[in-house]
């Protein structure tokens, strides 16, 4: 049924890097042989963040197999030597000695000071801004998917999130709902999405911070970490690390393909500009998923593409919750659809971005996302109450066709 | 008189002096029965939980699999963890209590005898009353730390939650007065010459263990009226949207969760550290340090609760803080593990059952201990919290450490319980069977935290490439079901035909086995004087103690009547904690008088029969 967005298009993980992994890279090279990409490995750092955790773990990682090895060898010593025998004598009756518990209190004590003294240190290091001029981006949590907003650079997109490589983080975590957990485990540690308390006239809201410097340009795939409800396991999302001049272009073409923002006529503007979608495509690769189908420009397309358009802006009213930028569309309670034709994945991240999965989704998000918001075409599924709010939305009631114009006017916008 | 002419003399003791029938069960206040009560209730719930696995690790054999829906998964897991912790793991630990430490201190009761029958039945009605959302598919579904503001009635406005909040309100009395009854019956009714510095390990751990459980219940109590209030009265303690603090939540549960991870564990340690001297046939190694040790831990246990929370923002300077705690409450634990293998070393250890399951806690919960280690270093624990390896290390310390010094305990007591051994040729293959299911299906786990599988996921994409470690533990987990079969075949086998056993099968050195097996149930005919702490491996200490505790006395002692207001008081409680869910004000106020009737006619009732 759901068919997930493709891995081997983005940058393939270093399993050839099993240095820096060590013993657990090689005990899983047994347990599976070699070749395997794991995209969500926490052993895998592309970061300044994951490699500092890294390099603690796989110091802790040794300390803990030597007391292992000293635990077991001395546990099945003992029970080999001192196994019962027909003839025993009555054993000797030792009642203690005070050496040796000094020496196995004193022993233990300096090998957890060793582990303690680093890790402290990374502590302190990991959780203040990196110096540089940070690039910030407020995330904010949502059941079940992720908003982010660049606030210098005036885009706020969904699910996928692009950064510049090389060029340190700031993230900025809250949630409107429940508590989410930010974690992209190539890019560093995870951290809580927590709602964010309304505070008296003058405070200012307390946020969680995530800061990192990505270090390889690549498509990193994360997921919500914390259990927050129905979806949880559908709360993915990917981090698209591009060149500085990529994510330029990227910005740019926020603006470009649908022009300034001009809320409340959308008549403005035109749909898609192919060429715009072309020139900040991130990869070569990418050319050959499914969305490249959308762009080829001939009329019958276009006319699907200004149908969509026209219901998803008036018809559908799909604008009471999604924006998109340059048009009437404005709403800020589902995610921003602005270049989704550039998204690699759908509902975040659960699905590849490909015309049939995305009419699929229209018609019946539920059976995609149990308890989610976005009504589908018809009742047929549970409607559900949004959160906290006290009214149902509406189906579409969109027919096949409609949806069909609906995908391509989405996937045009690149 | 020497051990064999005892044994024949007791050969055909009878229980004749004992009320039988299903009315004397209902009705007693005997800590042995209710000990057995305990365990068999705690082993059904193992099943209950164990099945609950089973469906949660079929649904996750595939990538991407939907076998059952999310809502189901969501509540198979949170009744998972729930059910094991609270309905098994505790439970099965309170059952040893019982059983064991009035008769390793020469007493003849516990000090409360109906409050311990009490405990029990509003245990059973609490444990039955959090499983009726199954009957109306509204089960519990947030988790078993229920984190707010997932539990809100905006995010969870069915019933589940509700059965959730009232179920573990209920238990937590019973586990509330269990601990004041232990607390009392040790530091009062100890056998003349049994100083503290001569009890038992089983008994001082259970001592650690019952100040934990009324010092860290009432948090958790409190956490849980708070989230009633929320639920039912529309109070905002945990509502960000007025300026309550979710966070607060989780602050409330961790300083009841982590001392609860010791009074999981700190019983099974008690049991091994009985164990493990009998089958070596030498005394405890450092028994003072093994003693402090245990203190030591369950003091510790209480500053430690935010390395549960590393990822919730605290700031650098609590997490330092808790990084530091942490890594020293592992020196204690490690200095234990020394001795017992101390313990070993110039013994003659005999490979029983009972024996196998206490060297295989100490294989296995060495690993969990150091898993632990790892991500009590705060960074590393951002990357591994709430994924499965964190659910492979706390299964390492919770099943291979406390289940583990449980079935030590149960092989280890059996035949004093029942006058019968358990069959020591199915207990060789349930505790095979059990290392490798139990290792077979948590070790995998490592992997596939490490790969970026997180926890309390109905499903997982097939890009992450963790299906192998999946399945692994899927295969696991029905050989781990299928040890739990040869468990209960075999008790259920050897409480009938079991070969008989003496007063002292394992030629063990502490007080329980100075009585006849099965005990009478007035315990002691005359309470024994203790002079050390192995008095039945000391050769004329030996001699005196049996001397009063095996001949059947000319007149029986006088022990507590039976009562049926324990039962009855526990389901008064169980009904006013269940109309809180009406959300109506005055029913709630009027479910409040049973409780009081109860209380009263209880209060009136004598303890003990007429003229005594």
């Amino acid at each position: 049924m759901r068919v997930l967005p493709n891995w081997k298009s983005g940058v393939r993980p270093r399993v050839g890097a099993p240095l820096r992994a060590l013993l657990p890279i090689l005990l899983l090279a047994l347990a599976t042989g070699c070749g395997v990409e794991y995209p969500q490995s926490t052993i895998d750092p592309r970061s300044d963040f994951a490699e500092i955790i890294h390099g603690l773990y796989v110091s802790i990682f040794w300390w803990t197999m030597l007391i292992l090895a000293v635990v077991w060898i001395a546990l099945s010593w003992t029970l080999v030597k001192f196994r019962a025998r027909p003839d025993d004598p009555k054993p000797k009756q030792i009642r203690g000695h005070l050496g040796l518990e000094i020496g196995w209190t004193v022993g233990p004590a300096l090998i957890v000071v060793a582990i303690a003294i680093p890790t402290i240190q990374a502590v302190f290091a990991t959780q203040r801004p990196l110096e540089g001029d940070p690039i910030v981006v407020e995330v904010t949590g949502h059941r079940f998917w992720w908003e982010f907003h660049y606030p210098e650079q005036g885009v706020t997109t969904a699910n996928e999130l692009w950064l510049p490589v090389d060029r340190p983080v700031s993230l900025r975590l809250g949630s409107v709902d429940v508590i989410h957990s930010f974690w992209v485990p190539l890019l560093g540690g995870k951290r809580d999405v927590n709602p964010v308390r309304a505070v008296r006239e003058g405070q200012d809201p307390r946020y969680n911070w995530l800061y990192f410097t990505p270090n390889e340009p690549g498509l990193y795939m994360g997921q919500c970490a914390e259990f927050c409800g129905e979806s949880h396991a559908f709360m993915s999302m990917r981090v698209n690390v591009v060149t500085e001049g990529d994510f330029d272009a990227w910005v740019a073409g926020w603006f470009d393909s649908s022009g300034a923002a001009i809320p409340g006529d959308p008549g403005v503007i035109e749909g898609a500009d192919p060429e715009a979608g072309t020139a900040v495509g991130p990869r070569d690769d990418e050319v050959e998923s499914g969305m490249a189908t959308a762009q080829a420009g001939d009329a019958a397309d276009d006319d699907l593409v200004a149908t969509g358009r026209d219901i998803f802006l008036n018809q559908a009213a799909c604008g009471a919750c999604h924006a998109i930028t340059g048009t009437a569309a404005q709403g800020d309670i589902g995610p921003n659809l602005t270049l989704f034709g550039l998204r690699t994945s759908l509902a975040a991240g659960i699905m590849e971005n490909t015309p049939e999965n995305l009419a699929a989704w229209i018609i019946d998000p539920e059976r995609f996302k149990p308890g989610v918001n976005m009504p589908g075409t018809g009742y047929n599924m549970e409607s559900r109450i949004v959160a906290g709010s006290p009214f149902f939305w509406p189906a579409t009631g969109l027919d096949d066709e409609q949806v069909r114009a609906v995908s391509a006017y989405l996937l045009s916008l690149r | 008189m020497s051990t064999a002419t005892i044994d024949q003399a007791h050969a055909g003791h009878s229980t004749h002096d004992e009320p039988t029938g299903l009315w004397s069960w209902i009705t007693t206040v005997d800590h042995k029965r209710i000990a057995i009560m305990y365990f068999i209730t705690a082993t059904f719930f193992f099943f209950v939980g164990g099945v609950e696995a089973l469906i949660i690790r079929m649904q996750l054999w595939n990538p991407e699999q939907s076998l059952i829906s999310p809502e189901l998964y969501n509540q198979l897991f949170t009744m998972h963890g729930t059910t094991m912790v609270f309905l098994v793991a505790m439970p099965m630990a309170v059952a040893f209590f019982n059983y064991v430490v009035p008769l390793q201190i020469g007493a003849r009761d516990v000090a409360f005898p109906r409050l311990n029958a009490l405990s029990y039945w509003i245990f059973l009605f609490g444990g039955i009353y959090i499983n009726l959302g199954w009957f109306i598919g509204q089960a519990p579904h947030a988790s078993w730390v229920g984190y707010s503001t997932l539990t809100s009635s905006a995010y969870s406005p069915g019933l589940n939650t509700d059965f959730w909040f009232i179920g573990l309100s209920i238990i937590g009395i019973a586990s509330i007065a269990g601990g004041v009854n232990f607390i009392t019956t040790i530091v009062n009714m100890r056998a003349p010459g049994m100083k503290m510095m001569r009890m038992p390990l089983f008994t001082w751990m259970t001592f650690v263990t019952s100040f934990l459980l009324i010092t860290a219940i009432p948090v958790i109590a409190v956490a849980l009226i708070f989230l009633g209030f929320d639920r039912t009265f529309g109070s905002v303690f945990f509502e960000p949207a007025m300026g309550g603090d979710p966070v607060l939540w989780q602050h409330l549960f961790w300083i009841f969760g982590h001392p609860e991870v010791y009074i999981l564990i700190l019983p099974a340690f008690g049991v091994i550290s009985d164990v493990i001297p009998t089958f070596s046939r030498k005394p405890l190694f450092g028994y003072p340090i093994v003693v402090y040790a245990g203190i030591l831990i369950g003091f510790i246990g209480w500053g430690v609760w935010s390395h549960h929370m590393f990822t919730v923002g605290l700031g650098p300077i609590a997490d330092s803080f808790f990084v530091a705690a942490t890594m020293i409450i592992a020196i204690p634990t490690g200095v234990k593990i020394f001795n017992w293998i101390a313990t070993m070393w110039g013994g003659s250890v005999q490979f029983t059952t009972a024996m196998l399951f206490s060297v295989g806690l100490l294989a296995v919960f060495t690993v969990g201990g150091l898993s632990g280690i790892m991500h009590a270093s705060a960074p590393v624990n951002l990357q591994q919290h709430d994924s499965y390896f964190v659910v492979a290390h706390f299964h390492y310390v919770i099943v291979g450490g406390a289940m583990m010094g449980l079935w030590a305990g149960l092989y280890y007591w059996f035949p004093k319980v029942t006058g019968k051994f358990l069959d020591e040729t199915l207990g060789k293959w349930h505790f095979w069977t059990t290392m490798v299911g139990f290792n077979l299906t948590f070790f995998p786990m490592h992997f596939s935290g490490l790969f970026g599988m997180p926890r309390r996921i109905y499903t997982y994409s097939a890009e992450l490439n963790v299906d192998l470690y999946n399945q692994l533990s899927t295969v696991g987990a029905f050989i781990f079901g299928i040890s739990a079969l040869i468990m209960a075949w075999n008790i259920y086998r050897s409480a009938r035909r079991g070969a008989p056993a003496g007063p002292n099968p394992w030629n063990a050195a502490t007080l329980e086995w100075s009585i006849p097996s099965p005990p009478h149930h007035y315990n002691f005919p005359e309470i024994p004087v203790v002079r050390s702490r192995e008095p039945l491996w000391n050769a004329g200490e030996r001699e005196e103690v049996l001397a009063v505790t095996m001949p059947d006395p000319a007149e029986e002692p006088v022990m507590p009547v039976p009562s049926y207001w324990p039962i009855l008081l526990a389901f008064a409680i169980t009904l006013a904690w269940a109309l809180v869910m009406t959300g109506i004000w005055w029913v709630i106020v009027l479910g409040i008088v049973p409780v009081f009737f109860c209380v009263l006619m209880w209060a009136f009732e004598p303890a003990f029969p007429e003229g005594h």
